[in-house]
């Protein structure tokens, strides 16, 4: 659905040449949600602004829908444009016009039958949740109320592509929530491939099936946010983890390793959270297991998460032990007292 | 007092008819100056360096000549125009040539105050430049441009004071010939206050519109 082939953008700036994007290789498809994390400056934002070309790349293609942005007239791009909707961070509503005549731009520059734009409009305000705020302004709405606005109207023209660039980040937790929900609504019920930016880990978690970390311009790891969550390959990408799910070993439980214990990461993804192969393995083989500390989340509807344990037996016993767990695709790893 | 009360409403008309007529005409040259200005800048929808510099320069050049040099320099185009270098109609000509670059100013600095972001939107949604202009860039600046009008239009009524020395008439001939020249103090005081109360109750009408457009 959208694709991006060694994709390259630099600023000239008043301190020289910024590298935005460098060789950015990406694949999204139909009917995803797909996210693209990192920090401020990773260069996310002239990312998702290169599928509707308000940013320009300066190599590379832009592959939209079957279409190369880079190689088709300016006429030909802006009717792409309309076929992808665009969410704010800032809203970006005209404050000048009422809840309606906010929805109905994107109809009104097609040059829609009034009745048409009526229909569509009222159908949308429905949908988000706003069908008795049609007259207001956008001054009179709260911040979540906004973005529903902003959402329905970047919905308009009936987009098979929605971008959200930092949608919630102007949210509060509970609002941020809401929003989330509804962007799933839509990718579910309109199958809109959505395609969206954040720095916040935890939006990626509640609906994004895969995701890509960025970091001073590259796309430092990609994968399905289940293999990013279990198995985050670069120190950024741990980072993002840690900042939502905690598999940070906490101090006190170091403190309480000694050297020789037999410390084990276990953790549980999918199949292996609702097996009680703890029980199990003291059962078979003459080990004590300790939980020191655990942190299980539900990642897509799924018990996901990690457990660090000790194992106290004979060095036979622990190895049968583990290997029990190998034998059983259960995922594990010696955990280091000194370094957690 | 060595006027009547028919001359002052003669005088009032004539201002009145000049400021209005000039107004207009310099809205007319003036909008589409300022909308200029604004989208040939630098990262904006129609960025064109030349056409943006000459522009520039030609609005500065205009705006630096005082208006009562402007007034008198221009007299052959004036002539070429109106066809005559007195009256109130020979006024109104350097009234729109003085007023015209002064509103391109104060149109491009209202589109200046319109959050980018919007713009964004626009180009986001595929607004062609013309579209992003009516339906995104004045209607967001409007509320903004009528104050901007508003002091543009107390600016022409003192313009028109001046006016006077080329037979333009009005409330501010009457000021100087009268008041001024002949040391008659009431006739003065009176065209004094009729300036003030028009001054005040053009900005007043312009607050008013600039609230009800803007819903501030």
């Amino acid at each position: 659905m959208i694709e991006f082939k060694g994709l390259e953008k630099t600023f000239e700036g008043k301190h020289g040449t910024v590298h935005a994007l460098k060789d950015i290789n990406l694949k999204v498809d139909k009917g995803e949600i797909y996210g693209v994390v990192g920090f401020s400056g990773a260069g996310k934002s002239t990312l998702i602004r290169c599928v509707n070309y308000l940013e320009q790349p300066t190599d590379g293609n832009v592959i939209v829908d079957g279409s190369d942005l880079t190689r088709i007239s300016t006429k030909e791009i802006r009717n792409i444009k309309k076929k992808i909707g665009m969410v704010f961070q800032h809203f970006n509503l005209l404050n000048s016009k009422t809840v309606y005549a906010n929805v109905a731009m994107p109809l009104i520059l097609e040059n829609a039958p009034k009745a048409k734009i009526r229909e569509r409009v009222t159908e949308l305000l429905d949908f988000v949740g706003l069908a008795d705020k049609e007259k207001m302004y956008p001054d009179q709405l709260s911040g979540g109320q906004k973005q529903r606005i902003g959402i329905a109207r970047a919905l308009a023209t009936r987009p098979s592509i929605l971008l959200c660039d930092e949608a919630t980040s102007a949210l509060d937790p509970q609002t941020t929530d809401s929003i989330l929900k509804l962007l799933q609504k839509i990718n579910e019920e309109y199958n809109i491939t959505i395609l969206l930016i954040t720095h916040e880990m935890s939006v990626v978690r509640e609906i994004c099936n895969r995701v890509a970390v960025m970091e001073d311009g590259n796309v430092i790891e990609e994968g399905t946010v289940f293999e990013i969550f279990s198995t985050p390959q670069t120190e950024t990408g741990r980072n993002f983890v840690n900042t939502v799910m905690h598999t940070e070993i906490p101090k006190y439980v170091t403190d309480m390793i000694a050297a020789d214990d037999n410390v084990y990461r276990i953790n549980f993804v999918d199949h292996t959270a609702a097996r009680p192969f703890l029980s199990q393995i003291s059962k078979k083989f003459d080990v004590e297991v300790n939980v020191l500390f655990g942190n299980i989340t539900e990642l897509q509807g799924v018990p996901f998460g990690n457990l660090i344990v000790t194992f106290q037996g004979a060095g036979q016993e622990i190895s049968g032990a583990l290997s029990y767990l190998g034998d059983n695709k259960i995922v594990y790893s010696e955990v280091n007292a000194y370094a957690g | 007092m060595l006027v009547n009360q028919d001359q002052i409403l003669t005088a009032v008309i004539e201002t009145v008819q000049m400021v209005t007529v000039s107004f207009i005409f310099s809205i007319l040259l003036g909008l589409p100056l300022g909308i200029a200005l604004f989208v040939t800048r630098a990262g904006q929808i129609l960025e064109n360096r030349a056409v943006f510099s000459v522009l520039n320069i030609v609005i500065n050049v205009f705006r630096s000549i005082p208006f009562i040099i402007l007034l008198v320099a221009i007299i052959p185009f004036t002539r070429l125009v109106v066809g005559t270098s007195i009256g109130t109609a020979a006024a109104i000509v350097p009234m729109i040539v003085y007023a015209g670059p002064y509103i391109a100013r104060l149109v491009e600095s209202s589109l200046l105050e319109v959050d980018d972001g919007v713009l964004e939107a626009a180009d986001a949604m595929g607004a062609t430049p013309f579209q992003t202009i009516l339906r995104f860039l004045l209607p967001e600046a409007l509320s903004s441009l009528v104050v901007n009008f508003t002091i543009a239009t107390i600016g022409l009524i003192g313009a028109s004071a001046m006016a006077g020395t080329v037979g333009g008439g009005g409330v501010g001939d009457l000021a100087i010939t009268y008041g001024y020249q002949r040391f008659d103090t009431v006739t003065m005081a009176i065209t004094v206050i009729i300036l003030i109360v028009m001054v005040q109750g053009l900005q007043s009408l312009g607050n008013f519109l600039s609230r009800t457009v803007g819903r501030r």
